[in-house]
């Protein structure tokens, strides 16, 4: 545990001196909440049955920046090698990343949410706590995928590129089951009461944590 | 020699290593025996294979064939110990650029599980001659400051073996000067340390022993005494070329 928390504390340090990760991920996620705003604002109807997709999309999109950076950072100086030179088993190098990962993700989430709700005249209260531990969970599956992926496409010229084309595939489990949740929950549905959508979105978060942290030694090392 | 007695004489061992890629052959065969305590520098030119044995010596990477023993443990099977054992310094400084000396000095010693981090931190940023950057930030340090404090990183742990993969690359004369005294240091230190280097001058004045890798071969060693610059680049050029 001591070493997970060496690892998320650094990232956690050098994201408030760099500010890099909430600088791209908010502007991202803002432009697209205003583009949807725009596009959708004058057909109330439209915008009830298309807005948990539109909040993921934003959620989504704007979290694959942030998971690019997070491994490039690692790549300046080369410092990821100086981490693979220590005696610490890979799967925790990967807790650590994906933890520090999902914080940066989920207060993300946590401010594109309020925004959200205020673009699109959501009751704030009724809506914004009960989606809180939806876009927990969404975080944890898209980000426990998404390090592994981030961490694939780190030696890659085009690792912008590639870790869309890789990421988005093998997450649609959990974007389905986030959406559905989150539609849920807008209507009025209480989270207790989507139990059978919550339960998928468990399901796959515990699936993809622990295939990842398996196959995270595989894919960080040379052969 | 039994495995026993060659883990107990030499910190580093490497038998019949062979490291290939696809269809190229990045090593070929490498024998290669440091005792406890020794110097030994590697030259060669660029794509000789040093950088690859470096990495397969750190774990890094592994062998196609053949066997690795480092500081006693074997490379293959026992990579954590033997990456507790041994320190790295590459060209690359291997350090966050946006922590601060103190902070990366701190943060790969508490990843080498090293206790009280703090003071160590604290003591090996003095002993390198950074103590008045000590908190500002790695960016804003010269490639040779840079590389004094990777001289830091890799020896937080105190490892019995130091392996050093270019080191003098992108430093000027000073900072080369600076640079072989800490190594000068660290010989004196008794740990064993096998360098890949370019630079002919500081491998043979810092070496006991020197070796010639080129198309992933030794195809050279001997004693440094018994060398002088000049004798030696002229061995250098008909072995390389």
């Amino acid at each position: 545990m001591h070493k997970i928390w060496a690892i998320i504390k650094k990232d956690i340090i050098t994201e408030l001196r760099t500010k890099e990760l909430f600088t791209s991920m908010l502007t991202f996620a803002l432009l697209v909440i205003v583009i949807f705003n725009f596009a959708f604002g004058f057909a109330p109807g439209v915008l009830n049955l298309a807005a948990p997709a539109m909040l993921w999309i934003a959620f989504t999109f704007a979290g694959v920046l942030g998971l690019s950076r997070s491994f490039a950072l690692e790549k300046e100086g080369n410092a990821i090698m100086g981490l693979l030179l220590t005696p610490t088993d890979r799967s925790l190098i990967y807790f650590g990343k994906m933890i520090s990962n999902t914080i940066f993700v989920f207060i993300t989430g946590l401010i594109i949410v309020p925004m959200f709700v205020i673009f699109f005249n959501y009751n704030f209260l009724d809506t914004l706590l009960p989606l809180i531990p939806v876009i927990f969970l969404g975080s944890v599956g898209f980000v426990a995928v998404g390090t592994l992926f981030s961490a694939m496409a780190i030696n890659t010229k085009l690792r912008e590129v590639l870790l869309p084309i890789l990421l988005f595939p093998i997450i649609i489990p959990v974007i389905v089951g986030a959406v559905k949740l989150s539609t849920q929950v807008l209507s009025g549905e209480s989270i207790l009461e989507a139990r059978s959508s919550l339960q998928l979105l468990i399901a796959f978060d515990i699936i993809f944590l622990t295939a990842c942290s398996v196959t995270f030694e595989y894919v960080i090392e040379e052969t | 020699m039994t495995v026993n007695q060659e883990k107990a004489e030499y910190d580093i061992s490497a038998q019949a290593v062979t490291k290939t890629f696809g269809s190229f052959d990045a090593l070929k065969g490498i024998d290669l025996h440091l005792k406890k305590g020794e110097f030994v520098t590697l030259f060669g030119p660029n794509g000789a294979g040093k950088t690859t044995l470096i990495k397969l010596l750190s774990t890094l990477a592994k062998p196609t064939s053949g066997s690795l023993t480092v500081a006693g443990f074997d490379a293959l099977k026992e990579a954590g110990k033997v990456r507790a054992s041994v320190g790295v310094i590459s060209h690359d400084p291997y350090l966050y650029e946006n922590l601060s000396a103190f902070e990366n000095i701190k943060f790969f010693g508490e990843m080498y599980g090293v206790s009280d981090t703090a003071t160590r931190a604290t003591e090996l940023i003095d002993l390198i001659g950074l103590g008045a950057r000590t908190h500002d930030l790695v960016r804003t340090f010269s490639r040779g400051m840079k590389q004094r404090l990777s001289v830091a990183r890799a020896i937080v742990h105190d490892p019995s073996v130091l392996l050093l993969d270019e080191p003098y690359t992108g430093l000027d004369q000073k900072g080369a000067r600076i640079f072989g005294d800490t190594l000068k240091w660290l010989k004196s230190h008794e740990r064993t340390i096998l360098m890949t280097t370019h630079n002919i001058d500081e491998g043979l004045q810092l070496s006991d022993r020197v070796g010639i890798l080129t198309s992933g071969k030794i195809v050279y060693e001997g004693l440094s005494s018994d060398l002088n610059n000049d004798s030696f680049k002229d061995l250098y050029i008909t072995h390389v070329e």
